[in-house]
């Protein structure tokens, strides 16, 4: 895509659905108000810690495997499906729309988790 | 690893011929530690596996004989477990040894860990060893990625659907479902509308008499569903074996031995050649549990499964690997 939109605190509902686009701060006063880019969910244990996240539209989600057995993460409404995590892989999503994503490992539905994006 | 819920003390004389439930059960519970129990004619006798010249393979004799065997999970190479081929091949020296050569084996999923495909060549080959026809179903480790394409593929054709199907052998209907597709978030094992259909006319053309054997992965009778051990929709399958004389459902999927009988159907879950599970609650999660190496293979282990006419349950044998 053409160029990077900035993206300041008074506009954060106005970015664009395009995936996989990672918002660079340009400005040090939007750096340093904006949430961070990325966040770290961990699989370990037959869970998702933290099980639920809130983070700004455009953060990046990554999951990692931690756990001695394989898992997936799956969206519930098919927005995003990683292949099989054996472990120390790892899968990443980006979020630009806001919204609540539940989601679950495919292999051990058991395990659940939410992205709630703002 | 053996189960101690009060659930499993049915004293139901069920076969009305006078067999101590309760006894088999502890013989059950003996078989992890090294003890054959073999149930001849109604009689339940029990052999140490180190002794197995006692064995008298013309006593053991029944219409049909065959093996179940579970979890492979080939491509595991994590401390539970770091040679996972070798303790197949221990399995399959077993099944070699056993007193009275078994027609066929099931293998009631997670034959692979990954869905790869050098992992189902690898449990094809070893297996090849017994000789044997094998029938399988899958695990939820055998239909990632490709929504079961491969097992499809390798082991269900002829399949309607996702590789169920059914055969007879010596008289005895076998019935092999598959309840690891369209998992819920949230949700047990499911067996779907689809097979459920296909379930209930199946068994339609068979009489109340025919011996029944069902095999599938996750278990079809709820062992623990906090960790997933269970079956949605299983209530509504089991509906349809009701008035059937002989019903067993031979699950894998938790790693260890435990059976149940309620009414007309024995249920068993069977070892697996992998990695043991910790019984249910006893452990944060249902993840591959460690044992000193020098344990491993008695926590390992091979079912062998008979069936003599007349009797209205299978004899079912469980034998470590050690």
């Amino acid at each position: 895509m053409k160029g990077i939109t900035r993206i300041s605190l008074l506009s954060v509902s106005l970015v664009t659905g395009l995936s996989g686009f990672s918002a660079k701060a340009n400005t040090p006063r939007a750096e340093a108000q904006a949430a961070p880019a990325m966040v770290a969910v961990k699989i370990d244990n037959f869970s998702f810690g933290p099980q639920s996240i809130s983070i700004s539209a455009g953060t990046k989600v990554t999951w990692t495997n931690r756990d001695d057995i394989p898992h997936t993460v799956v969206s519930t409404e098919g927005v995003f499906k990683s292949h099989v995590l054996d472990t120390d892989d790892s899968f990443s999503f980006t979020f630009d729309k806001p919204g609540t994503y539940p989601y679950f490992c495919s292999v051990h539905p058991k395990m659940t988790g939410q992205v709630v994006v703002k | 690893m053996i189960s101690k819920k009060k659930s499993d003390l049915l004293l139901v004389d069920h076969n009305h011929d006078g067999v101590d439930r309760r006894g088999f059960l502890k013989c059950m519970a003996w078989a992890g530690t090294g003890a054959l129990c073999v149930m001849q004619g109604g009689v339940l006798k029990s052999f140490s596996l180190s002794r197995p010249s006692e064995i008298d393979p013309a006593a053991a004799v029944g219409e049909l004989r065959f093996v179940q065997i579970s979890d492979s999970h080939m491509g595991f190479n994590k401390p539970a477990n770091p040679d996972v081929t070798a303790t197949l091949k221990v399995a399959v020296d077993k099944i070699r040894a056993l007193p009275s050569v078994p027609e066929f084996l099931l293998h009631t999923g997670d034959i692979s860990h990954l869905s790869k495909p050098e992992e189902f060549d690898a449990v094809d080959q070893i297996l090849k060893d017994t000789g044997k026809e094998v029938f399988y179903v899958p695990g939820e480790h055998d239909v990632v990625n490709d929504d079961g394409q491969q097992f499809r593929d390798r082991y269900g054709k002829g399949s309607p659907g996702a590789g169920w199907r059914s055969f007879d052998k010596s008289g005895v209907h076998f019935i092999g479902l598959v309840n690891v597709m369209n998992l819920k978030a949230g949700g047990l094992g499911t067996l779907g509308a689809e097979q459920l259909k296909w379930l209930e006319k199946d068994l339609q053309s068979h009489s109340k008499s025919t011996p029944i054997v069902v095999f599938a992965h996750i278990p079809l009778w709820s062992v623990y569903p906090e960790w997933g051990w269970g079956t949605d929709d299983a209530a509504q399958a089991l509906s349809y074996l009701k008035g059937f004389g002989s019903v067993t459902v031979l699950n894998g999927h938790i790693h260890q031995i435990m059976q149940k009988v309620e009414g007309n159907i024995t249920f068993h879950t069977a070892a697996s050649t992998a990695f043991p599970q910790p019984a249910p609650g006893t452990a944060d999660s249902p993840g591959p549990m460690k044992v000193p190496a020098e344990q491993l293979r008695k926590v390992l282990g091979i079912t062998d499964v008979q069936f003599v006419r007349g009797k209205d349950a299978l004899a079912v044998v469980d034998s470590n690997l050690a």
